[in-house]
């Protein structure tokens, strides 16, 4: 069943027209984790603001649980949960106390929903009367998502949740959603991190206000054209350029420690190599890697 | 209900628990209102004077007793010659010079005339215009006294005199504390309502916190109302503060009736917040709402009638001050505090601060519900 659908969606920002959302449709199943994965500024926030009423799209029409986003604002809000990229929760008051708050504003209790959040706020609760503004990265985003679940919502949305977090708790917070789409609540996320759009179900690679694909992770690493090689050699910073000068290239890029490299046509890594040592670098090591959705992403961008 | 009662008791626990803010609310308006009124002061003081008295007789030195003991003069040079006194002008020693030239008391005695010249630094303005009534007036009398001792009286007066008597009212002793603390205190009520809702609404934008409550089903004017209350009660709460400082420290009790005070107070605040409340739909930082809150409080508080009697303004300025509520504020204070002036004198003021708040937070709702 079909929770959130979105539909032609546009958005256009200031006097320089500068299209930030441009033509984007998808659609989210109920109880699905679904991810938008793209660069900073590729529109992601835009896209999660409209869906979450607070922006009005200029083109294009989307829905929640067949509520529209512009005519059914109001009712929209009581079902949705929204955690902003940015820490936005009063650094002023307790956890508790924001909790509370927030219960409040959606009519509800923090003991109404406590199942709901139990696993997560167990963890800060030891705190619960330290002032948001003091805790740390990992505890504010707990504290957020803790916020943004209290009135029980269908939809969650989460802009960069993991943005700027250390990568244990990044891990933490996967589990987190994990267990909550166990709950059938249809989870939203937006992340620049590549190797988190593996954990969604469904992801779509977006670029400047566009999709570029959208399937599940597995399905886009599969669609990858060509076989792919990881090249590592004793000077990197030359092997790159020598890479992109060798004629049979039909991609090649920095990856962690290796250098990726495709083929145009068929793969000769033997020639390869000849080649790259004929330049003068030694330790050459050419090998099969495996694909990603970073490579996914690369050869879309390309 | 329930959420507007809990929005408050979110938005008082955040105000009590800004310790600067807190200050600036409660301290603030007491050392203001100590210091201000003290130190704002009209009355010109400690002029320096120097003399050169070319006579050296008695009634010379007598007429420099009278101005040096009257209060407003210093004197701070003797010189011998009018270049030499110049050159204390020119070093900032002296601000008025005093000739007498020689023969003074002969001529005066002989030929019933005599002439005094005085040289005024009028680079402030003020105290030039000040210091030269105060010594003309000084002379004058003295020139009276002298006529008293010389001539024989006739039976009739030579020439009819008119003879000036005046009689202060309101303010008997010309106390210039008793203008100005009603004043400040308007000021100080204008600041804590205007500019600190203007800064705490900007605050929940710059934080990212409106965000939050946008896509909450909370309504705009719970939230609004959340917002304008504690300060609307901070305000009144300031303004009994004040005048139970000004009734400590300069001993001030409104002669008119101190709940026709707060009922305009009441009403004057409604408007202030609305206008903090626009200002803060303009702005996205406090940086700027802070800006542009000087910028406006400066002008509201210099061409209220605070420092400068408004009548003495142009026509343009006077027609802008029509526009500022803290003139209509400042007014309404010296009205009922000193005057003791009743519901029937300020109806008009009443009036037109109502239409102020009904406009200012029209305003305000309408462009706050564009912005957002």
């Amino acid at each position: 069943m079909e929770c959130v659908i979105v539909k032609n969606i546009t958005k256009v920002y200031g006097k320089e027209k500068k299209t930030a959302v441009d033509n984007v449709s998808f659609s989210v199943n109920k109880g699905e984790l679904f991810g938008l994965i793209g660069p900073d500024g590729a529109g992601k926030t835009s896209i999660f603001r409209i869906l979450t009423t607070v922006l009005l799209p200029d083109g294009g029409e989307a829905s929640i649980d067949g509520l529209d986003v512009v005519k059914n604002f109001k009712e929209i809000r009581s079902t949705i949960g929204y955690m902003p990229g940015k820490f936005s929760l009063y650094q002023d008051l307790t956890i508790e106390e924001n909790l509370n708050f927030f219960a409040t504003l959606f009519g509800t209790t923090i003991q109404e929903n406590y199942d709901l959040i139990k696993d997560i706020y167990i963890q800060i609760e030891p705190f619960k009367d330290r002032r948001a503004g003091k805790l740390s990265g990992g505890m504010k985003q707990k504290l957020a998502l803790c916020c943004a679940l209290i009135h029980k919502p269908n939809v969650l949305f989460l802009d960069e949740p993991t943005t700027g977090v250390d990568p244990v708790s990044r891990k933490e917070f996967w589990e987190m959603l994990k267990r909550l789409k166990k709950q059938n609540i249809t989870i939203i996320v937006s992340t620049p991190y590549m190797d988190e759009a593996n954990l969604c179900d469904r992801i779509a690679l977006i670029q400047d206000g566009k999709i570029l694909q959208m399937d599940t992770p597995q399905n886009i690493i599969k669609s990858y054209p060509d076989p792919l090689f990881a090249v590592k050699a004793n000077n990197m910073h030359k092997l790159l350029p020598f890479l992109t000068e060798y004629p049979e290239r039909k991609g090649s890029y920095a990856f962690g420690e290796y250098a990726h490299f495709s083929f145009n046509g068929n793969p000769d890594v033997a020639a390869l190599e000849k080649y790259l040592k004929a330049k003068g670098l030694d330790n050459i090591e050419i090998k099969n890697a495996d694909v990603t959705i970073e490579d996914s992403f690369i050869k879309l961008l390309s | 209900m329930r959420i507007l009662r809990f929005l408050l008791i979110k938005e008082f626990k955040q105000i009590f628990r800004n310790r600067a803010i807190l200050a600036i609310i409660l301290v603030m308006p007491v050392i203001q209102l100590i210091i201000l009124p003290l130190a704002a002061n009209y009355e010109v003081k400690n002029i320096n004077l120097a003399v050169i008295d070319n006579d050296h007789s008695d009634y010379s030195r007598d007429l420099i007793t009278k101005v040096t003991s009257s209060g407003y003069f210093r004197l701070t040079g003797y010189s011998q010659s009018y270049r030499k006194a110049l050159h204390l002008v020119e070093e900032d020693k002296a601000d008025i010079i005093l000739e007498i030239p020689k023969n003074f008391e002969k001529e005066l005695l002989t030929e019933n005339q005599q002439q005094l010249f005085i040289t005024i630094n009028a680079v402030n303005g003020t105290k030039a215009g000040l210091g030269g009534g105060y010594i003309s007036s000084i002379i004058q009398e003295y020139n009276n006294q002298i006529r008293v001792k010389n001539i024989v009286p006739d039976k009739f007066n030579p020439m009819p005199v008119i003879e000036i008597t005046s009689s202060n009212w309101y303010n008997p002793n010309l106390n210039y504390q008793l203008y100005m603390v009603p004043g400040v205190l308007a000021m100080l009520v204008t600041l804590v309502g205007g500019f600190l809702s203007a800064l705490n609404i900007v605050k929940e934008k710059e934080g990212g916190t409106i965000e939050q409550i946008n896509v909450s089903p909370i309504k705009k004017y719970h939230f609004i109302l959340g917002k304008l209350i504690p300060f609307w009660i901070l305000g009144n709460v300031v303004f009994g503060l004040g005048l139970i400082v000004s009734w400590i420290f300069y001993g001030i009790v409104p002669l008119g009736s101190i709940l026709l005070l707060y009922g305009f107070v009441v009403l004057y605040l409604l408007a202030i917040l609305g206008f903090g409340l626009l200002v803060s739909t303009f702005c996205e930082t406090q940086q700027q709402a802070m800006l542009i809150m000087f910028f406006f409080i400066m002008i509201f508080v210099l061409m209220g009638g605070l420092f400068t009697s408004i009548d003495s303004m142009p026509e343009w300025a006077k027609t802008v001050s029509k526009f500022n509520p803290v003139s209509y504020f400042i007014d309404v204070m010296r009205m009922v505090i000193i005057k003791g002036s009743t519901f029937q004198d300020i109806k008009r003021h009443l009036l037109i601060i109502i239409c102020f708040a009904i406009v200012l937070n029209f305003t305000a709702v309408l462009n706050y519900r564009k912005t957002s």
